[in-house]
């Protein structure tokens, strides 16, 4: 194939804690077992988002290497909203899904202003949540995955949840959701790697991305034994 | 020239000691701790000892009579510890502690001197509680020159609030166990407490920036770096260069009292006073040579002026990994490696060092409180070198999550087995006479030594 699927990956210097490296990865290696070209693009501070961008990832950061792109990410916000509004299919992990929305409130009471793509609010919170994550929805099923924040997040009314919580604390621990859907934005707290372990939503942004640049797409049916194995034992895992 | 020999090391040592500059609030530390209690401390000793014969009776761990002496008296540690005419030195960081330990230790009996350490394991106090029972008189007085300590990051700011280090070594912050820490930074704070509290000299890893920054905080204590040449950057990255290469061309270079120049298979140079050195290294590993590079400078400042050039590079060169830690274990005539991998830096370092050639690749990975509950890390690997070798099994817990991981870099493991005695046996069955390199989370490690230890006669593990 000549003409690659674009994915771009949003700061992967700063925010890349929580192996979401393998996010990138399993998009640009299921791209090529479908039948399509991948070519990923690493877009740093300073750095401009390539004309033709197909994919969007974003991860999760330390609170300095939040501080650190915020600024940068505000230069980026109006094209970053203008896509998401023409529906491009992104995923954004916990910094950078909290950094999506209106605003985050840190621990010292300092305001990191986000590009509020997302309708959604974070403030920080003394203790962390961390542990094991099992949610369902009805788009994909059940979803695995693994929590690390320190931030709870509250839905605005143009927001949809990704799921709900049965395992876990997710977005803020009262309501039951976790992450959170605008467009084709999934925004989550979950890594593990989310996608790796959650094919159906690798698959998901893969049909839309390449559906939008071919006007049509026929997915392969893959071989998923190995990832329905890692399932079963993470469900069996203590939180 | 011989500052410090063998025979002489304690009368040496007391001179030394009495040329280190005390800040006042060490003075007033030091009061405190020193104000005896012989009876006190002689009862803890009687009643430890007791408790550590009747669980040695029961086939009991260690942990016992160190907990015992912890609840019975708590300041014993730090008043056995206080009257070491070198003091005391501690060890820490994410990766390496437990090789560099043990480097530090062979480099100071090397140079003469009478080592107190302690042993690796899960526990930190009492494992030191328990270690000093050994080496005490009947009043809880330490016999030694000088205690080096493996200081785990968490632990280790609790113990040096109670015990003051003479002398600190820093080595490296690296993302690991991040359900545990929650961010490096956290980790790199705790490693800036441990350097805060030390009264001699701060020696710390200039080419990582999170441990490079300590520097500042730490002022009017003396700092003294080891590093790496810039040639080698690509082969030691930080924890900011794992993601992109572009490290950051204003990073300011200090001078490193000790640097590694080259490494090769076995052999590295290492440079300081102006000199360079190349040495035959019998620890296992890239990182261990920049360990060795870290060891050298930590001892150059304790010893200062008196240390054996000769004896320092004399001893570098025969010291060996720690257990678990490039270990090698026959059985039956095969050969076993256990190559400790713990989070991405350690893992990809390992795979750079080792070549899969001619050799059963295996990776066991565990999830449990002392690895990582969490298994993205497995993402931030690149497995791609094992491509053309393959993988013979994945074992562990997370046996599943790791073969799905080595698929996404287009490796498929001959053989998934989780549970590991069963698949160390039909590792040992199927490669007769070859070599089985296994790359283990910690927990797998000690579990795996375990069930090999049942096959062949271990050090470290009682029948």
């Amino acid at each position: 194939m000549t003409n690659p699927i674009r994915i771009v990956h949003l700061y992967p210097r700063e925010m890349n804690i929580y192996g979401d490296r393998g996010n990138v990865l399993t998009l640009a290696r299921r791209l090529e077992w479908h039948g399509y070209a991948a070519q990923v693009i690493p877009v740093n501070r300073g750095d401009r988002l390539p004309t033709g961008t197909d994919l969007i990832v974003g991860g999760g950061g330390q609170d300095s290497g939040q501080g650190l792109v915020v600024c940068d990410l505000a230069r980026l916000g109006p094209d970053l909203a203008a896509m998401a509004d023409d529906a491009v299919p992104m995923l954004m992990v916990c910094g950078l899904y909290q950094l999506f929305g209106h605003a985050f409130r840190t621990g010292s009471g300092t305001i990191l202003h986000g590009i509020g793509v997302l309708d959604i609010e974070t403030m920080s919170s003394p203790r962390r949540m961390i542990g094991n994550v099992v949610a369902r929805s009805d788009d994909f099923g059940q979803i695995i995955g693994y929590e690390n924040h320190s931030g709870r997040t509250t839905l605005g009314p143009r927001v949809r949840p990704l799921g709900r919580v049965d395992v876990g604390v997710g977005n803020n621990g009262t309501d039951g959701t976790e992450g959170a859907r605008f467009n084709n934005l999934i925004g989550t707290y979950l890594h593990g790697s989310l996608l790796p372990k959650n094919p159906a939503i690798a698959d998901h942004l893969i049909q839309i991305a390449v559906r939008r640049r071919f006007d049509s797409a026929q997915l392969r049916t893959l071989d998923e034994s190995l990832s329905d194995e890692a399932r079963r034992v993470a469900l069996t895992r203590p939180r | 020239m011989s500052g410090v020999s063998a025979t002489g090391g304690v009368t040496m040592s007391r001179t030394w000691a009495a040329r280190e500059p005390l800040a006042v609030r060490d003075v007033d530390d030091r009061r405190a701790v020193q104000r005896r209690r012989p009876l006190l401390d002689g009862a803890t000793v009687a009643i430890g000892r007791t408790t550590r014969f009747v669980t040695r009776l029961w086939g009991g761990g260690t942990a016992m009579p160190g907990l015992v002496v912890e609840r019975l008296n708590p300041g014993f540690v730090a008043r056995a510890l206080a009257p070491l005419p070198f003091g005391v030195v501690v060890v820490s960081g994410t990766n390496g502690k437990t090789t560099t330990t043990r480097l530090v230790v062979e480099l100071l009996r090397g140079q003469g001197l009478d080592v107190f350490t302690n042993p690796s394991g899960s526990n930190f106090s009492r494992g030191v509680a328990s270690a000093l029972l050994g080496r005490v008189d009947s009043f809880g007085r330490i016999r030694a020159d000088i205690a080096v300590l493996e200081l785990d990051e968490a632990h280790g700011v609790h113990f040096v609030a109670d015990v003051q280090p003479r002398h600190s070594l820093l080595l490296n912050v690296f993302r690991d166990q991040l359900d545990r820490f929650g961010e490096i930074d956290t980790t790199a704070r705790l490693l800036g407490e441990i350097a805060k509290r030390t009264s001699g000299t701060v020696v710390l890893n200039r080419d990582d920036p999170r441990v490079a920054a300590i520097a500042d905080t730490v002022w009017p204590t003396p700092v003294s770096f080891f590093g790496i040449d810039p040639t080698l950057r690509d082969r030691f990255p930080n924890d900011d260069e794992l993601h992109s290469r572009d490290s950051d061309p204003e990073r300011p270079e200090q001078l490193a009292d000790v640097l590694l120049t080259a490494v090769e298979t076995n052999r590295a140079t290492f440079e300081f006073d102006g000199a360079r050195h190349t040495v035959d290294l019998r620890v296992r590993g890239s990182y261990n040579q920049l360990n060795a590079a870290a060891a050298m400078a930590l001892v150059r400042a304790i010893l200062g002026d008196a240390v054996d050039e000769r004896a320092l590079l004399d001893t570098v060169s025969l010291v060996t990994s720690a257990f678990g830690r490039g270990e090698i274990i026959e059985v039956r005539g095969t050969s076993v490696e256990l190559i400790l991998v713990k989070n991405p830096a350690s893992f990809r370092l390992a795979l750079e060092s080792f070549d899969p050639v001619d050799c059963a690749t295996v990776v066991a990975v565990n999830d449990h409180d002392s690895d990582s509950r969490d298994v993205s890390w497995l993402w931030d690997v690149d497995f791609s070198t094992l491509q053309h070798s393959g993988v013979a099994m994945v074992t562990g817990t997370r046996a599943a999550d790791m073969a799905l991981r080595l698929r996404y870099d287009g490796i498929h493991p001959s053989a998934v087995e989780t549970n590991l005695r069963r698949a160390l046996e039909r590792l040992l069955a199927s490669n007769s006479g070859r070599t089985i390199r296994i790359y283990c989370t910690y927990t797998a490690m000690l579990q795996l030594r375990r069930h090999l230890a049942a096959l062949t006669p271990l050090a470290g593990i009682d029948g």
